[in-house]
């Protein structure tokens, strides 16, 4: 293993595989704040051709976090395919990186080698990517998964309806999704983001947001996502719900300061599987995002893209039916600007898909960031051109409980337009057979919510 | 040649009526969709903006007949230009204050919607920058300190540096507040300056008196600036408190920039997590009204008093 290059005369070397992960990570706020960022553009180049002659067998051997104190890396290990990791365990991660981008290779090859990766092997040829590589890889890569419909389905694009509330009411949360509804929003999920992490209340919320999905017969999944082990209670206690829900991190500390670990997740799947009441056999849906092992100070030194592909590989053991990365969620103290958050969201998705697992992204900022809604629309179309499984759909992106601002109804509605996409397939039918779709496209009927009055929910006065 | 493309155009303008009478139901592109669908009189509004618009040098005194875009009120303003039912959404906009109701052209969104939203960023952007008044802060009896941070744009990058105070800060607590009380508040900052003005004045003295109720003694009360959430601990820590609760600007949403959130641990240590905190977000007069929310904090402090334990752990007791 060669951890030193020479670079227009200058010998550059690093301590160990974690130093040159590290340091071959494009310029991340989060890295500089935890020390590890390259000191200059020219140790990043030199790192990144570390990188590249590093073998899968040398990024095997030394795991971001060792395998005996760390049930993340455990766990992933202990499933590795061994007879595709030995196919492979003498490519370079160039090597790997030009496999993905072959014309040779196809979405199969791809997740069958997928299976031998570890999140270190996934994050690591990332860093040799450009944003187009990125893009363009991520494309090659079909990752679908089912729980009532099937999402990643090729030339659609899904999105979850985010119809938060202020204090959780029942009327004003039907009143969003009756919203997003008219705009062909919800085919991916209808998820909220609960203000109260109560049983009671996670119960009243799945009630309500299920019964109006059955009597309108709308063909999606329903979630309410408070903490994993109020979700399991008020599930396991008769609530309606197809999807249990929870944040990620990609370290056991990081997952401890989350209040889970793996025999949790394990219980929680069981519960899905035992009592929710989607179709399966994808019963699980994962948030993530670069950073936050970072901020609970549970990163054991190691960079903020490696964490994250670890959390896609802890995703995976889970089967589940959505991930997404909330990218730009966090704040400027680990991801600064526009840059890194586009950055970041081109990484996260690649990785997600490259591990294997069904990947959106809730391209979104927050306030106290150098971004706004033009740079996540930028983001937005860039997902898209990469064949992004599903977004958030939001009223004008604007999150009324979380505070945040992410792709609004109109924006997938226009994506869609744009690029040829279209809803997933059972939900395109019911919006036809609604009439706010024909001939692939929204009808006029499309941005009134009132043609939602007939039933459900509403005790108007 | 020319002749072609003649054909051409003719060919080209024929589909185009054929389009516009056949679908005349899509949502295709803007110009088709504007001919079959959207002519339609403009709303009252949009008719009189250019009135307000109009430049006038040296004309001063008319301001009073300009619309502030920031001051409409969302839940009363319908967009979509002829509803199926127009009461029902009426009274959906009256449940939410989401941006719904807000219609398109194309797939887009209308100009005036697209404007408010920007405008809304903008202040929420300015709420981070500012620091809270002096006036607000004086009417109280604060022990004042402040963290490691210097300035706002550190205080954004570093969360390190605002989650810790140096020994003289501590010792400035140590000082002026009771040591082990049974609970101890902490104001700070946070990401929203707004907030704790908007809020501090209603929901202190709700709080205070609900944990009269509950006989629980608070100890004098700590502002910090440019504080994070994990400020806590180390007050927390060097008072020996056994219930912290920290009411802290949350980062600003649009239109919500006031808005506050309340971090509750027993016994805060070394080894607190963040899922030790009980989290009662969304504290404003659009969400939880903060006296009705200083009540609730109460109840939830004895609550964790009571069972010696917050957060997840708390939850799993009940």
């Amino acid at each position: 293993m060669k951890l030193k290059t020479k670079l227009f005369g200058q010998i550059f070397s690093f301590r160990d595989v974690r130093e040159v992960l590290a340091k071959a990570n494009e310029e991340k706020s989060g890295d500089i704040l935890a020390g590890i960022a390259s000191k200059s553009a020219a140790e990043r180049v030199a790192a990144k051709i570390v990188l590249s002659e590093l073998t899968l067998e040398d990024i095997y051997a030394n795991p971001a976090v060792p395998y005996e104190e760390d049930e993340v890396t455990r766990i992933i290990y202990d499933n590795l395919n061994q007879s595709i990791f030995k196919e492979i365990q003498g490519w370079t991660v160039a090597g790997l990186r030009e496999f993905i981008l072959s014309n040779e290779t196809g979405s199969g090859e791809i997740r069958r080698v997928s299976r031998g990766l570890t999140g270190e092997m996934v994050a690591a040829v990332t860093k040799l990517m450009t944003n187009l590589d990125l893009v363009y890889g991520a494309g090659k890569i079909l990752v679908t998964a089912h729980c009532n419909t099937t999402i990643g389905v090729p030339g659609c694009l899904g999105v979850r309806l985010q119809p938060n509330h202020p204090t959780d009411s029942p009327e004003g949360i039907l009143s969003s999704i009756r919203e997003g509804l008219s705009y062909g929003i919800g085919d991916a999920l209808i998820g909220l983001n609960p203000v109260e992490d109560s049983v009671a209340s996670t119960a009243r919320s799945l009630e309500s947001i299920y019964n109006y999905v059955q009597e309108w017969e709308i063909p999606t999944q329903v979630c309410v996502l408070s903490h994993v082990t109020t979700q399991m209670k008020a599930i396991e206690q008769g609530a309606p719900g197809d999807l249990i829900f929870q944040s990620l991190a990609g370290t056991q500390a990081g997952n401890q300061s989350f209040g889970i670990n793996v025999s949790i997740l394990r219980e929680a799947r069981e519960i899905a599987l035992k009592y929710g009441r989607g179709t399966g056999p994808n019963v699980m849906y994962f948030e993530t995002g670069q950073g936050s092992e970072l901020s609970s100070g549970s990163h054991h030194g190691v960079d903020q893209v490696t964490l994250e592909a670890r959390c896609y590989g802890l995703a995976k053991q889970f089967a589940p039916f959505l991930v997404n990365t909330v990218v730009g969620f966090i704040g400027p103290e680990y991801l600064y600007d526009a840059r890194q958050v586009i950055r970041a969201g081109l990484e996260d998705h690649f990785m997600g898909k490259l591990t294997g697992v069904p990947m959106g992204v809730d391209a979104c900022y927050t306030n106290h960031m150098k971004a706004d809604q033009n740079d996540i629309e930028n983001l937005a179309v860039l997902l898209s051109a990469a064949g992004v499984n599903y977004f958030m759909g939001i009223p004008m992106g604007d999150d009324v409980m979380l505070n945040y601002q992410c792709t609004g109804y109109h924006d997938i509605a226009t994506l869609r337009q744009m690029m040829g996409l279209q809803p997933l397939p059972a939900f395109k039918q019911w919006l036809e057979k609604i009439g706010l779709m024909e001939n692939n496209s929204l009808t006029s009927r499309a941005g009134d919510a009132s043609i939602f009055s007939a039933k459900g929910g509403a005790a108007r006065a | 040649m020319l002749e072609e493309q003649i054909r051409q155009i003719v060919r080209a303008v024929l589909d185009q009526v054929q389009e516009g009478g056949g679908q005349q139901g899509q949502l295709a592109t803007g110009t088709k969709e504007q001919l079959a669908t959207e002519v339609k009189p403009a709303p009252e509004s949009a008719r009189q903006a250019p009135k307000a618009n109009t430049y006038a040098p040296g004309d001063t005194g008319d301001d009073h007949d300009l619309e502030d875009l920031a001051a409409v009120d969302l839940q009363k303003e319908i967009l979509v230009p002829s509803p199926a039912d127009r009461a029902a959404l009426e009274y959906f906009k009256q449940t939410t204050p989401a941006r719904i109701g807000v219609w398109r052209s194309g797939p887009r969104p209308l100009t005036r919607t697209l404007l408010r939203f920007r405008a809304d960023h903008a202040i929420a952007q300015d709420a981070v920058f500012k620091e809270v008044s002096e006036e607000i802060l004086s009417g109280f009896n604060l022990v004042r300190v402040q963290t490691l941070v210097e300035d706002k744009d550190q205080y954004l990058t570093r969360p390190d540096l605002g989650s810790r105070l140096s020994g003289p800060e501590l010792e400035k607590i140590r000082r002026e507040c009771p040591r082990r009380p049974q609970v101890q508040v902490v104001i700070a900052d946070g990401l929203s300056s707004k907030a704790v003005e908007a809020n501090l004045a209603d929901i202190l003295p709700a709080l205070k008196q609900g944990l009269q109720v509950h006989n629980l003694q608070p100890g004098r009360e700590v502002f910090v600036k440019f504080g994070r959430v994990d400020v806590m601990k180390p007050i927390g820590m060097t008072l020996e408190a056994e219930v912290v609760v920290l009411l802290v600007g949350e980062r600003p949403g649009l239109g919500t920039s006031a808005s506050m959130s309340a971090y509750l641990v027993y016994k805060p240590g070394p080894d607190t997590v963040v899922a030790d905190y009980t989290v009662v977000s969304n504290i404003h007069n659009g969400g939880t009204p903060p006296a009705e929310a200083g009540a609730h904090l109460a109840d939830v402090v004895n609550k964790i008093y009571t069972a010696k334990a917050s957060g997840v752990k708390l939850a799993m007791n009940q």
